[in-house]
């Protein structure tokens, strides 16, 4: 396996008296999928935060390609390669579907402070691939604000995608959507980081998702890794069925 | 030390008619999250109507003390009344609408109120005639203090006392403190909310009215009392924490202490003085002493800004073609028109530079006329002390009102929601007292004279060919920004500052850069409208001119790009047309704003386009 994308070393996370991450470490590699999944609270959403710079954290390192992301803030860590979708979507109401994205190219390519230029024309065919990536382009004039909530998750992806990323972080991506949505959403994710060999590294609670998407599962209970490995292992381990225990999370969906 | 004793509670007396007032400001605010400019007014009623009752109480059972605190209540409880029904007949209906515009309609309401003032009770200032009870003084470490005002000293304590007994022990009361942390959820929770607003409104109102009834003994009833107390109670509620009545009591205190310590201490800046405090406070603490952060508010259902489209040609077209009239008047029109040109043009400007803060930058300022007003100034301070002609003038003017935007607007975009509205209001207070108060450098209240443009431009024509160029051009510019990748950026900041942020986008420099742009094209406008006027004076930067520009946007339309421009023409020439058409112009003006607000809740530009888009077909957010 070549050297991983990104690396997180003993997170620590403290909210008064709630250890929320104890000494978390993981590593995700380019084209490989990684869910992390738990319980409700299980410090996921907190792990997240970490790692994307929303949160700070108490202890320990996160590393992408080896550079240490300590301190800095959501944007500059977005300049070094990390797209990130939101458990509730996150989009620019008051632009077209095709602007939202173009919004992003703009930043990327370091063209945000430009007074006279035409923003509708910036960018408009690189957009366009975009959104053709992940099936939105007869939608690329619509106003973001009256899509279904299946289609702003594809464009927050292909909104995610515009800054040529090397991490893929997405927060509960199927959140809310139907069933059929949630495996077509997921298949789309998975071609997508098979082929510009992104690594992606998702929390989710559908275990049809969990189970039929990652290549690698973390299971993440009161702030602690409490298993790792591919779908079989973590399927037969015992300290994960004893957490989910009576819930029935493990052979299905909810 | 008795001096410091007498201030000392000459500050506490003042305090408490300050914390009557924000209180019931901020008790409203808490739970309808409306910003009621109309409650200086219900002050001013409150006076006015204790003036009326006590009198006629008197008349009936002679100057008994009694029958004098029976006037106040009636009068407190008949303001209420006056509240409950503006909240029926007239907020119940824009619940729904922008923040802004129930503003605004209730800034229709002080129009409206001022004149019916007028109209019922005259010009004059009304003493109450005072007995003996009522004059006499005690002996406080051998100075006389006024009894009246021991007794006031006591009011304050007193209703905060009751206040806590209302919110802690009884229903209605919990209700309101639960709907000030979180009101979707008691609406979800099954409250009524029309009851439990109205409730609100007569407790808020009252508690004014009681405020103006109070002070009439020392003060006599006028007709400036409103503006002049909205604006302090405004400050005493924000460096409280909006929402909270025991900050409301902790900031009045510490306001009128300043203020009557400062009056003896700093005469030399009194009107500046509070508005320093707040501004101090708000740095350190961004919600005030005793507030918090407002819980989220969820976008109500049908409430998604709509998407920004550039505007159709045949818009462009009609443009041009008002651009033509305009520079062609001189052909056809007289004198005056000419000078009503210029001022339009001025302000569409004005009203555009306040629009790329408050559409685009989400970003709401208060006291926008701050830098109209440093722009004029700049321009006059140029020609007085450098001998700056029109030409340099032109130039200084946005530089200058820009340089301050940028300073100022480096605390202004900490901040957010109504509390920035607030510190940008401070400021611009700081710069009107400047102006009043600093005699030397302006010349006070008396201006500067002879500001006049350079000789080529001094015909009439020419000043207005000269002015359409200069706010036209500069229009269309913050209209080309809009629409570049600047202003997407501005916009995507104000639309999701997480996914901003999440795209690389720094919101607090897009915002600051935003807030310098705005400041110095008001500059521009300024600069312009002193060469007009051949003077500039304070009024240039109070806060009714704040409210004009507010107006202005708001009427046109915030949510489009030409809103602002409509907007600016039909204001003034709805503010020309009714000068002239009434005396009672500020009450038809408040109706028409009124009305507006009701008909166009989008604002007039903002209703044109939703016509145009449904009958095009296009989707619309």
């Amino acid at each position: 396996m070549s050297a991983p994308v990104l690396e997180a070393v003993s997170l620590e996370k403290r909210f008064g008296g709630v250890h929320a991450v104890a000494g978390v470490s993981f590593s995700v590699a380019a084209g490989e999928m990684l869910a992390l999944i738990g319980p409700n609270g299980a410090g996921k959403s907190t792990c997240f935060n970490l790692l994307n710079g929303q949160l700070r954290a108490d202890g320990g390192e996160v590393r992408l390609e080896g550079r240490a992301l300590a301190g800095m803030r959501p944007r500059a860590i977005w300049r070094l390669g990390v797209g990130r979708t939101f458990q509730i979507t996150a989009t620019f109401a008051s632009m077209t579907v095709r602007e939202n994205v173009q919004m992003a190219l703009i930043s990327h390519h370091g063209r945000t402070w430009s007074f006279l230029a035409r923003a509708a024309d910036q960018f408009r065919a690189e957009a366009e691939a975009l959104l053709a990536q992940v099936g939105m382009q007869e939608q690329a004039d619509r106003p973001c604000g009256v899509l279904a909530y299946g289609d702003l998750k594809r464009l927050e992806l292909a909104v995610a995608l515009a800054n040529d990323p090397k991490l893929l972080l997405m927060d509960e991506p199927t959140a809310g959507m139907a069933p059929a949505e949630r495996t077509a959403l997921m298949d789309l994710t998975r071609r997508i980081v098979r082929a510009r060999r992104l690594a992606c590294l998702f929390t989710e609670h559908d275990m049809d998702v969990v189970f039929g998407q990652a290549d690698r599962i973390i299971v993440m209970n009161r702030g602690r890794v409490i298993a790792e490995g591919s779908a079989e292992v973590i399927r037969a381990d015992a300290a994960v069925r004893e957490v989910y225990l009576g819930s029935g999370e493990v052979s299905g969906g909810h | 030390m008795d001096f410091v004793l007498i201030q000392f509670l000459t500050g506490l007396s003042n305090a408490s008619a300050l914390f009557l007032i924000a209180s019931g400001l901020t008790v409203i605010f808490g739970v309808t999250r409306i910003v009621n400019f109309a409650h200086g007014s219900f002050y001013m009623l409150g006076a006015y109507l204790a003036w009326t009752f006590v009198r006629a109480f008197w008349d009936w059972g002679g100057r008994e003390p009694w029958l004098f605190a029976l006037g106040v209540i009636a009068a407190a409880v008949a303001v209420g009344l006056i509240g409950v029904a503006m909240e029926i007949a007239l907020l119940r209906r824009i619940y729904r609408a922008p923040e802004l515009f129930q503003l605004l309609a209730t800034f229709g309401v002080v129009l409206v109120i001022q004149d019916a003032t007028l109209a019922i009770w005259g010009p004059e200032d009304l003493p109450l005639p005072r007995p003996r009870w009522l004059r006499g003084f005690v002996d406080i470490a051998g100075s006389r203090f006024p009894q009246y005002d021991l007794v006031l000293v006591f009011i304050g304590p007193l209703v905060l006392a009751l206040l806590w007994l209302l919110f802690h022990r009884t229903r209605f009361g919990m209700l309101v403190r639960a709907a000030t942390q979180d009101r979707e959820m008691v609406a979800a929770l099954g409250v009524d909310q029309r009851k439990l607003f109205s409730g609100v409104f007569f407790l808020g109102s009252a508690l004014a009215g009681l405020g103006g009834a109070l002070v009439l003994p020392s003060q006599s009833a006028n007709l400036q009392m409103d503006l002049s107390v909205i604006a302090e109670a405004f400050v005493v509620v924000v460096v409280g924490g909006m929402g909270s009545v025991p900050g409301a009591f902790l900031s009045s205190l510490l306001i009128a202490e300043v203020q009557a310590f400062g009056i003896v201490l700093l005469p030399k800046i009194t009107l500046v003085l509070v508005f320093l405090v707040m501004a101090a406070v708000l740095m350190v603490r961004p919600y005030g002493l005793l507030g918090r952060p407002q819980a989220h508010a969820r976008p109500s259902a049908g409430m998604v800004e709509p998407v920004l489209r550039p505007a159709p040609d045949l818009l462009g077209w009609a443009g041009l073609a008002a651009l033509l009239v305009a520079a062609s008047a001189p052909l056809w029109a007289g004198a005056y028109a000419l000078t009503v040109l210029v001022e339009l043009a001025v302000f569409v400007l004005f009203a555009a530079s306040l629009h790329l803060m408050m559409g685009p930058g989400g970003v709401v300022s208060f006291g926008h006329a701050a830098y109209f007003g440093l722009g004029a100034y700049g321009a006059a301070l140029g020609l007085r002390y450098l001998a700056l002609p029109m030409e340099a003038g032109l130039v200084l003017a946005p530089l200058f009102a820009g340089l301050f935007g940028l300073v100022f607007g480096v605390f202004v975009v900490r901040l957010s929601g109504v509390y920035l509205a607030m510190l940008t209001l401070a400021f611009a207070q700081i710069v009107w007292a400047a102006t009043f108060q600093w005699v030397e450098l302006t010349g006070g209240d008396n201006g500067i004279l002879g500001v006049w443009p350079s000789a080529w431009a001094a015909d009439k024509a020419v000043y207005l060919w000269l002015s359409l160029a200069l706010c036209v051009g500069g229009t269309l510019l913050l209209r080309r920004f809009i629409f570049s990748p600047f202003g997407y950026a501005l916009r995507a900041a104000r639309d999701s500052e997480l996914r901003a942020e999440a795209i690389g986008l720094d919101i607090a420099r897009l915002r600051l850069a935003a807030f310098a742009i705005a400041a110095a094209a008001a500059g521009l406008a300024g600069g312009v409208y002193a060469y007009a006027k051949g003077s500039v004076f304070p009024t240039y930067i109070s806060i009714p001119k704040s409210v004009d520009a507010l107006l202005m946007v708001l009427l046109g339309g915030v949510q489009t790009a030409t809103g602002p421009i409509v907007g600016a023409i039909a204001y003034h020439g709805l503010f020309v047309g009714i000068l002239q058409a009434t005396a009672y112009w500020r009450a038809a003006l408040g109706l028409a704003i009124v009305l507006l607000v009701l008909a166009f809740p989008q604002g007039i530009a903002g209703f044109a386009r939703a016509r145009w888009e449904r009958a095009r077909g296009l989707e619309a957010a």
